[in-house]
C-alpha cells in the first residue's frame, strides 16, 4: 500500500515538474474562476461590510445574523439552486452562464460572499470608535475617515479575502454542479481530483492535489507575512 | 485682528439627558481657557460642539460674527482626547495624518513635523510604532498631531489625566509654547485645579450643563462668584 502511494507521488511530482499540459490547464483556470469570484464578493462584498461594521440600523443583527448563517451554507445545496436558476428553463437562463467559468466564478461569488461580509464586517466593528473622531477632527472628510477606519482595519480585511478564495478555490459542490466538470472548458482542480480518483488515476490526483494545497497554504503564509510586516 | 468665537444658547441633550443648557461664551484669540467642572458637567460635550464632532440640539457658533457649520468648525479646530488614541502606524504617520488630508506638500510637512515633535520632545521617536509607546509619551504624540496643523482653536479635553507628573509638565510647557508660537485660541478642560490656574488666562466652571462663573484665575479662587464654586474649589463637590 505504502509503496503505491510513494510511487503515486513520483509520478505525481513527475507531472508537475513536466507540466503537464493537463495539471496547467485545470490550475490556470482554478486561479481564474476563483480570483474573479473573490473580486466579485469582495466589490459588493466589502462596501456592504463596512457599512453593516460602521453603522448601526434598524435590523442591522438580523442582516449581520443571516451572513453568519450562511457561512456554513453547504456548497452542492447552493450548487443546486443555482444551477436551476441558471439552467434554460430558469429564471436567469437566458445568459447561457451554465457550464461557463464565467457562471463558476458568479456561483462561487454568491458562495463567499458571506465569508467576506462577516469578516470585514467584524474587523471594522472592533476598530476603536475614537479613531473615526480622530480622523474627522484631523480635517478628514466622510470618506477619508472611511478610508481611514478601513486601512485600520485592513489585517481582517486580507484575512478575509484569503479565506474567501481559499474556501473558492477548495469547493467542489458548485464547480462540479454549475461547470460539469467538462475537459479544457469548466474542469477545475477540485472538480478534476474527484474525477481522476474515481478513474483510478491515483498519481495525476496527488499531483493536482499536491498543487491544490500549495495554492491554499502558500496565499496564507504569504497574507501573514504581508499582516504581520 | 483678533477672531473672536461666540457661543450662543448652546444646548445639547443625548436622549432626556440634557449635557448642556444654553451655554453662551465668548472667547478672544490667544486666550487659554479652561473649563473646570465634576464629570458629566458636559466639558467634553462642549469641546465636541466646538471641534465641529457634535452638532448642537439648539444654538450656533460664531467666528467674528460669521456662523459656523459642524464641517467649517472641523477645519479651524482640532480637539486632543483624554483617552489616547493613536492610528496604528508610526509616530511620522500619525502626526502627517492631518497634512496629507490637506495637501500639505512632502517639504513643507517635513518642516511642520520637525517642528511639532520637536516641541513636545520626542524627534527622536518619528519612526517608532505609535502604539508601542507609553501613554505619556502618545499623549504628546496627540498634541503634537493636533499643533502640527496650526488651528485656529486647539482643544485639550483633559490631556494630562492619565500622565505622570513628568509628563504633564512637558505637556503643559508645550501648551504655553504653542501659545506663545501661534497666538492660537486654546480651550482645556480640566478635573485640576492648579493646572488651570498655572495655564490658563481665564477659567469657565460648568456645572450641570451651565456655565456658572467665570473669571481670571485669581478672581476665580480668590473671590468665587457663587456658593457652589466655591464648595467646588473646596473640595465639597464630588468629581
Amino acid at each position: 500500500m505504502l509503496e503505491t502511494f510513494v510511487e503515486a507521488f513520483r509520478q505525481a511530482m513527475e507531472l508537475i515538474l513536466k507540466g503537464d499540459p493537463e495539471v496547467i490547464s485545470v490550475t490556470v483556470r482554478s486561479l481564474h474562476v476563483s480570483g474573479l469570484a473573490t473580486l466579485m464578493a469582495c466589490a459588493w462584498g466589502l462596501p456592504l461590510a463596512f457599512v453593516l461594521g460602521i453603522s448601526s440600523f434598524p435590523g442591522k443583527r438580523v442582516i449581520r445574523g443571516v451572513f453568519n448563517a450562511l457561512l456554513g451554507v453547504p456548497t452542492v445545496a447552493l450548487g443546486l439552486i443555482l444551477y436551476l436558476t441558471l439552467s434554460k428553463s430558469g429564471p436567469l437562463g437566458l445568459f447561457h452562464l451554465l457550464y461557463t467559468p464565467f457562471g463558476m466564478s458568479i456561483g462561487q461569488s454568491i458562495l463567499i460572499t458571506p465569508i467576506v461580509v462577516s469578516f470585514t464586517s467584524n474587523a471594522v466593528e472592533s476598530i476603536d470608535l475614537d479613531l473615526r473622531d480622530l480622523a474627522r477632527t484631523l480635517g478628514a472628510s466622510n470618506l477619508q475617515t472611511s478610508f481611514a477606519v478601513l486601512r485600520e482595519a485592513k489585517s481582517g480585511v486580507l484575512l478575509a479575502i484569503v479565506a474567501s478564495f481559499n474556501r473558492s478555490v477548495a469547493e467542489l459542490g458548485i464547480a462540479m454542479m454549475i461547470g460539469g466538470n467538462i475537459r479544457y472548458v469548466t474542469r477545475l482542480l477540485t472538480t478534476a481530483i474527484a474525477l481522476e480518483t474515481a478513474r483510478g488515476e491515483t498519481a495525476l490526483s496527488i499531483s493536482l492535489a499536491i498543487i491544490l494545497m500549495t495554492i491554499v497554504f502558500s496565499i496564507s503564509i504569504i497574507i501573514n507575512v504581508l499582516r504581520r510586516s | 485682528m483678533a477672531r473672536n468665537i461666540l457661543l450662543k444658547n448652546i444646548d445639547k441633550a443625548y436622549g432626556s439627558i440634557n449635557a448642556l443648557d444654553s451655554v453662551t461664551l465668548e472667547v478672544e484669540t490667544g486666550q487659554i481657557v479652561a473649563l473646570l467642572g465634576m464629570n458629566g458637567s458636559g466639558k467634553t460635550s462642549l469641546l465636541k460642539i466646538i471641534a465641529g464632532l457634535e452638532e448642537p440640539s439648539r444654538g450656533s457658533i460664531f467666528l467674528n460674527s460669521k456662523k459656523m457649520t459642524s464641517h467649517e468648525l472641523r477645519q479651524i479646530a482640532t480637539l486632543v482626547f483624554q483617552k489616547t488614541v493613536m492610528f496604528s502606524t508610526s509616530v511620522y504617520g500619525n502626526v502627517k495624518f492631518g497634512l496629507a488630508i490637506r495637501g500639505i506638500c512632502k517639504k513643507d510637512a517635513e518642516r511642520k513635523m520637525s517642528d511639532a515633535l520637536n516641541l513636545v520632545g520626542l524627534a527622536e521617536f518619528k519612526t517608532r510604532r505609535a502604539r508601542g509607546l507609553s501613554g505619556g509619551e502618545q499623549q504628546r504624540i496627540a498634541l503634537a498631531r493636533a499643533f502640527v496643523l496650526q488651528p485656529e482653536i486647539l482643544l485639550l479635553d483633559e490631556p494630562t489625566a492619565n500622565l505622570d507628573p513628568a509628563n504633564a509638565v512637558i505637556l503643559e510647557n508645550a501648551v504655553r509654547k504653542i501659545r506663545e508660537k501661534d497666538a492660537c485660541t486654546i480651550m482645556l478642560a480640566t478635573h485640576n485645579l492648579h493646572q488651570a490656574k498655572r495655564l490658563s488666562d481665564r477659567i469657565v466652571h460648568v456645572h450641570y450643563g451651565r456655565i456658572i462663573a467665570d473669571a481670571s484665575p485669581q478672581d476665580f479662587f480668590s473671590h468665587p462668584s457663587n456658593e457652589t464654586t466655591r464648595r467646588f474649589i473646596a473640595g465639597e463637590l464630588q468629581f
